[in-house]
């Protein structure tokens, strides 16, 4: 084991892929000569050369474009786009084409591509640089969508990701980037689809994804000192996604709450709900709370910024007060 | 001339550049002529039965643009990489993709060569490197500059040819694409099929200068490169001269190849809204018509021209024939081929 931190995890990752398969490339706006805006590349220019790791013009279109030109003709393209709020910009090139194409071909097409890209608030940086956008990649059919909370499963994932046949939206969080946490050494690689629980509990069952999961945890240690015990999963993948860790857990504790970064509705959390609730209904003891961002646009400010995403105290409240 | 805000005029013959080679073996015309004529039998047929509400949806006729399909077709290496649009009945059918089964997806048959789940502006045929006719404007652009990046990342040698309209010309992945394909040198030669028109309004009216492609290659970088798109000949030699240039290294081009429309955009589009003289003027420029003519100038014999267009449409009624009889596709199909296991199991 060696500490890393999650953005060291990330080149790790890439690193890794890269070394044993030289069909993987990187492309992105200043990934190469400068490692990147949030610093989660340095050093791969170095170890594998211009032609692998290639700076981009700022043309979103363009980069996930030809991640896919790539990925249907051979390569294992991993395409960064800086922010996650730009996918907006090429929206088009991911929803109707990399997701598509398989399906619109009967199969003939398969893209192994990755797409990482930076998500999350807690920056200050405004509602077009904080955006947690996962479940707009969750909404359409034919993506596979990641989003990793410690920098283990940021290179475990990572690199399953890389190796998957199908595109994978990889969402890393702003906000935990210079987060430190143990990463096995060696080859570590973990499967795409399969949540993690991070706490057991008997009283409730806390779902949570990305930066919400530390969050989940603490404000779990703080109801355990009240007498209520939660498991916490961390969902980790949202397509493919792990209901039966979750189900199997609301089995036992019968409440499950969602914790989610992303404005209130259709996030992610709301199909999960609906999960628990058609498969698991009589086994709940109370109402399945979901508990987001409010319906807003991110506002920038630390003090508005901070009161807008779910905090350890609004999750302790929320639970204590439905308990 | 005409500048921003006029509608187009048939650009001038002059301002196009000759690119025919000198000699063309008499194989290699008979094959051009032959192309041409099975694509515009196919896209007759097609048209034919989709006024039969035999092919459902939608769909668009290469209908006297068939010049450029036939000469880039005949030019391309077997492994060269085809990007086209919903236009793509041409472009996929020049590579080698079975009438049969083109016929049988605009049908909506389980036969079709995507099962039926594409339809008519989906044609794909990636055994012959035919990477997808995609349907959203100017997509396929950077995407084509992917399959070349990586062609020239793996040393392989082929070309991605994208093709694509007048309108395409004025959206952002159009001038991403050859941006990046200029800065990065790739193999991707970029064919522009001029028809004057994008849907239904004039290209000069809502274009900044008069030719939307060539007229951009200087921002680029990149030779102006305007030639007849209705004779094959040139398009061959444009094809041929472009093709060798990237595959040796030396990087993309824009190419404006100046056709039109026999017909409407799509469907049952009567095409009202151009003008009846540019019509007359265009119809005379049938680009099959043409080059019988030149091929009979030049001394090959009438019936062997005939023996083409009977053998080619005896290929097409069997391709109708053989896509009637083709099965609605299963219904158990539909929740296929999403992820690369085959299936779309999103959860466990
Ligand atoms: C992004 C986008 N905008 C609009 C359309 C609707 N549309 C389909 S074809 C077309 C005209 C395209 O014109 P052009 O590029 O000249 O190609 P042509 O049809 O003439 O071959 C339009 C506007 C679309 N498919 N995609
Ligand atoms: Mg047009």
């Amino acid at each position: 084991m060696a500490e890393l931190s999650y953005r060291d995890a990330v080149a790790a990752g890439l690193a890794q892929e890269m070394e044993r398969d030289d069909t993987v490339y990187m492309i992105g706006e200043d990934i190469a000569a400068a490692g990147g805006v949030f610093k989660a590349t340095p050093g791969l220019l170095e170890r594998f050369g211009p032609r692998r790791v290639r700076d981009t013009p700022i043309s979103e279109e363009a980069i996930t474009g030809a991640a896919m030109g790539a990925a249907m003709t051979g390569l294992r393209p991993v395409a960064e786009l800086m922010f996650s709020d730009f996918i907006a910009t090429c929206w088009d090139i991911i929803a109707n084409q990399i997701a598509k194409t398989r399906y619109m071909t009967d199969g003939q097409i398969t893209l192994p591509l990755v797409i990482r890209t930076a998500n999350g608030a807690g920056s200050r940086f405004g509602a077009q640089h904080s955006q947690s956008l996962e479940n707009w990649a969750m909404a359409v059919p034919g993506l596979k969508v990641v989003a990793p909370s410690t920098p283990a499963d940021v290179k475990g994932l990572l690199a399953a990701s890389i190796r998957d046949d199908d595109p994978v939206m990889f969402f890393e969080h702003k906000s935990l980037y210079a987060t430190k946490g143990d990463v096995p050494d060696g080859e570590h690689v973990e499967e795409l689809g399969v949540a993690k629980v991070r706490r057991e509990g008997s009283d409730a069952t806390i779902v949570a994804l990305a930066a919400m999961v530390p969050r989940a945890l603490d404000a779990a240690e703080r109801l355990a000192a009240d007498g209520i015990d939660c498991t916490v999963i961390d969902v980790r993948s949202l397509v493919p996604l792990d209901t039966q860790t979750i189900l199997g857990s609301v089995r036992s504790t019968s409440r499950l709450y969602t914790v989610e970064e992303n404005p209130r509705l259709c996030g992610w959390g709301a199909e999960i709900a609906s999960i628990v609730a058609e498969e698991l209904f009589y086994d709940l003891d109370g109402p399945i709370v979901r508990i987001t961002t409010p319906h807003v646009p991110l506002p920038a400010a630390d003090a508005l910024e901070d009161a807008t995403l779910p905090t350890v105290e609004r999750i302790y409240q929320t639970i204590k007060n439905s308990d | 001339m005409t500048g921003a805000g006029e509608t187009t005029e048939v650009p001038a013959q002059s301002e196009v550049t000759g690119y025919a080679p000198a000699e063309l073996d008499r194989t290699t015309r008979l094959e051009l002529y032959r192309k041409m004529v099975a694509l515009r039998l196919f896209e007759q047929r097609a048209y034919d039965l989709f006024l039969q509400n035999l092919v459902k949806g939608t769909s668009h006729l290469s209908l006297g643009q068939e010049a450029v399909a036939a000469g880039f077709g005949q030019a391309m290496r077997a492994d060269d990489y085809t990007f086209c649009t919903y236009r793509g009945h041409a472009h996929t059918l020049v590579r080698g993709a079975s009438m049969t089964g083109v016929m049988a997806e605009l049908l909506g048959r389980s036969n079709g060569i995507l099962g039926g789940k594409g339809g008519s502006m989906h044609l794909t045929s990636v055994e012959h490197y035919a990477m997808g006719s995609y349907a959203i404007v100017g997509a396929h652009m950077p995407i084509a500059a992917g399959a070349a990046w990586s062609a020239m990342e793996r040393d392989s040698g082929q070309v991605a040819v994208c093709f694509f309209g007048d309108g395409t010309t004025n959206i952002g992945a159009f001038h991403e694409a050859l941006n990046l394909a200029v800065v990065w040198k790739l193999p991707v030669v970029f064919v522009c099929e001029n028809n004057l028109y994008m849907e239904y309004t004039p290209i000069g009216s809502v274009t900044a200068v008069p030719s939307p492609a060539a007229d951009r290659a200087s921002a680029y970088g990149l030779e102006r490169v305007l030639v007849d798109g209705n004779d094959p000949d040139e398009l061959y030699g444009c094809a041929s001269r472009f093709l060798e240039r990237a595959r040796d290294g030396d990087g993309p081009a824009l190419i404006e190849a100046l056709t039109y429309r026999k017909g409407g955009h799509s469907r049952a589009d009567p095409g009202k809204y151009r003008p009846d003289d540019e019509v007359e003027r265009w119809m005379a420029r049938d680009p099959i018509d043409l080059y019988r003519g030149r091929l009979l100038e030049l001394g090959f014999g009438a019936p062997e021209l005939d023996e083409i267009d009977s053998g080619e449409l005896a290929a097409v009624d069997r391709a109708t024939q053989e896509a009637k009889d083709g099965q609605a596709p299963d219904v158990g199909a539909i929740e296929t081929q999403v992820f690369a296991d085959g299936g779309n199991a999103w959860r466990n």
